[in-house]
């Protein structure tokens, strides 16, 4: 898998975006580089990049976070030092954008930096088991609803389609159509598909760029949810 | 369609109600339930239904009064503060026994608190809220699958009764995502001859107020209501019993609770105590019966609440005070972890309440 200097993660909201950024900023900090991820996310109050705190200062990724992620204060504000992540360009960066049009419309300010240095990829993540998205032209819309947003244009997609912890190989087998439509009607390359990491051995047999996802543990996950 | 999607909690009721035939919405945003507004923007404009941002809450219930008076299924939703903003127009759409949906996605109080999860606005459901003799059926999902199936079952409740049904959720069910299917779902519609839909000079008008001149007769339209309340609680008690058929210990908890409850019970039975759950559906009728039987079987009960011990009230008055009852909570945003509950149910077999 080759790595752009930036990977911004963009989509429906519920898509899946800030497991994968997460995951995938451990993903290059274990290939030895250095990692910064950006939670850039104005749009949702709570299951935020903040929550994997943790585990990415572990993994020695910087993690920039809106300060009031968590907290009570309902202020869609993006913190100064976000910046950092398009301008330093002496560190990978991820970036988890917000939800639909309305959550990409942050990443407008720094589009001109990301242009600019043009080493990026902006990734759309798909799930087609997600209401609004459920067909490739609904999927579309959002797309080109984000687009016009943030001022800048799609590259990728990553087929993120799952059920939850209803989830098995079949349910990612059977959306690769939905996501080989997607990208023959946008032209984009189906960057990777994402699953579960204890489906990815299996799936892999049948779907290329296979990324396992390592899932956070929640305290409402039900007794017969627990993997 | 799928069989099954993923769905967030506040997503799972908006189409569970254009589904149940709801095509009039009024809201006004507040976090944590946005989401349905949103969706409902989104939706109601392709499906011929209103979609309606009022200028308050205030003014949202009000316009819920005017379509529910003309017989139309509609709703609203909010959370915490602005329930207690639509408070006047809960008691008068009671006092015009017209059927309505009413969302509370809670969180913390009092005053303005915070977004975090919460279920703090139990008294200001299952007691009141809004002022006079009223009730309301109250409902408390536990996942986003019962976010969508009863939000189907308020609209047929409401419409049944000729009153308002609650759905009292909180932040996180709201927020989180789950695989759900529609296909269980049982949509029952109601004639509503008392409507406001136009006489054609056919017949005599309709009249929806609850304004009474006479306090004998509003004396006995607050008898005859109260009769219908009785019949509800007689009835309509809905709750789920987990690992209670040996169980020494009983956990009451409703909503998110119950889901942390459920963990800490399925750790306790491992430490070999004989522990289980009685999660209410309905807080209002509050499933008395089965607590006041649970009571001649279990030494004691622990009620896990996300707020200062709210529910806990009705468990002593359902359950008679024949045992007693320890409160494990947290509150003002803040969720009782597995091992908190554990605790208390550690405690309680302890005979420590």
């Amino acid at each position: 898998m080759d790595h752009k200097r930036l990977t911004l993660f963009a989509g429906h909201y519920g898509s899946g975006k800030t497991n994968i950024a997460v995951n995938y900023a451990l993903h290059l900090a274990k290939e030895g580089k250095k990692v910064c991820i950006a939670d850039l996310d104005i749009v949702n109050p709570y299951f935020r990049t903040a929550d994997s705190a943790r585990q990415l200062k572990d993994a020695g990724v910087e993690l920039i976070a809106p300060q009031f992620a968590n907290s009570n204060v309902d202020l869609p504000a993006l913190p100064a030092e976000a910046y950092r992540l398009v301008e330093d360009r002496s560190s990978f960066g991820v970036m988890d954008i917000g939800g639909d049009d309305r959550g990409a419309y942050a990443l407008g300010r720094y589009v001109p930096f990301i242009q600019k240095e043009n080493n990026y990829r902006m990734v759309f993540v798909a799930n087609c088991y997600r209401p609004l998205t459920q067909t490739p032209a609904d999927a579309l819309d959002v797309m080109r609803e984000i687009e016009a947003a943030c001022g800048l244009k799609f590259t990728d997609i990553v087929n993120n389609s799952h059920l939850g912890p209803l989830t098995d190989g079949s349910t990612v087998l059977e959306s690769t159509g939905y996501a080989e439509s997607l990208s023959t009607m946008t032209g984009l390359p189906v960057f990777m598909t994402t699953v579960r990491a204890d489906l990815a051995p299996a799936v892999s047999k049948h779907i290329p760029n296979v990324f396992p996802l390592q899932l956070q543990e929640k305290y409402f996950d039900l007794p017969d949810q627990k993997l | 369609m799928a069989q099954r999607i993923l769905m967030k909690g506040n997503e799972a009721i908006a189409e569970a109600a254009i589904r149940a035939g709801c095509r009039h919405y009024f809201g006004y945003p507040i976090t944590p339930q946005t989401e349905i507004a949103a969706y409902m923007a989104k939706k109601m404009p392709k499906i011929g239904g209103v979609f309606l941002q009022a200028e308050s809450e205030i003014a949202s219930i009000n316009m819920v009064y005017g379509a529910a008076a003309a017989g139309m299924r509609v709703m609203t939703s909010s959370s915490s503060p602005g329930i207690s903003l639509k408070a006047e127009g809960l008691s008068y759409i009671a006092g015009s026994d017209v059927p309505a949906l009413v969302v509370n996605v809670q969180r913390g109080g009092p005053g303005l608190g915070g977004i975090q999860p919460s279920q703090s606005d139990y008294f200001q459901a299952t007691k009141g809220g809004g002022h006079g003799d009223y009730r309301m059926i109250v409902l408390a999902p536990a996942s986003v699958q019962e976010m969508a199936s009863l939000t189907i079952k308020g609209f047929n409740l409401a419409d049944k009764y000729r009153m308002t049904a609650m759905i009292l959720a909180d932040g996180t069910i709201g927020q989180m995502m789950e695989p759900i299917s529609f296909e269980d779902a049982e949509i029952e519609t109601y004639e509503k001859p008392w409507a406001l839909t136009g006489t054609n000079g056919e017949r005599k008008h309709n009249v929806v107020n609850s304004l009474y001149l006479k306090p004998e007769a509003l004396e006995v339209t607050n008898f005859q209501r109260y009769e219908r309340y009785k019949h509800i609680e007689q009835t309509e008690a809905m709750w789920e019993e987990y690992m209670m058929e040996d169980a020494d210990i009983c956990v009451v908890a409703f909503g998110i609770a119950s889901r942390v409850a459920k963990n800490a019970i399925v750790a306790a039975r491992q430490e070999g105590i004989k522990v289980g759950l009685i999660r209410p559906i309905t807080l209002w009728p509050f499933p008395k019966a089965v607590l006041n039987k649970a009571a001649d079987q279990v030494k004691g009960f622990v009620s896990v609440e996300l707020s200062m011990g709210q529910m806990i009230e009705d468990v002593r008055l359902a359950t008679e005070c024949k045992r007693p009852v320890a409160l494990c909570n947290r509150c003002g945003g803040m969720i009782p972890s597995p091992d908190e509950v554990l605790e208390s149910i550690r405690n309680a077999e302890k005979g420590v309440f």
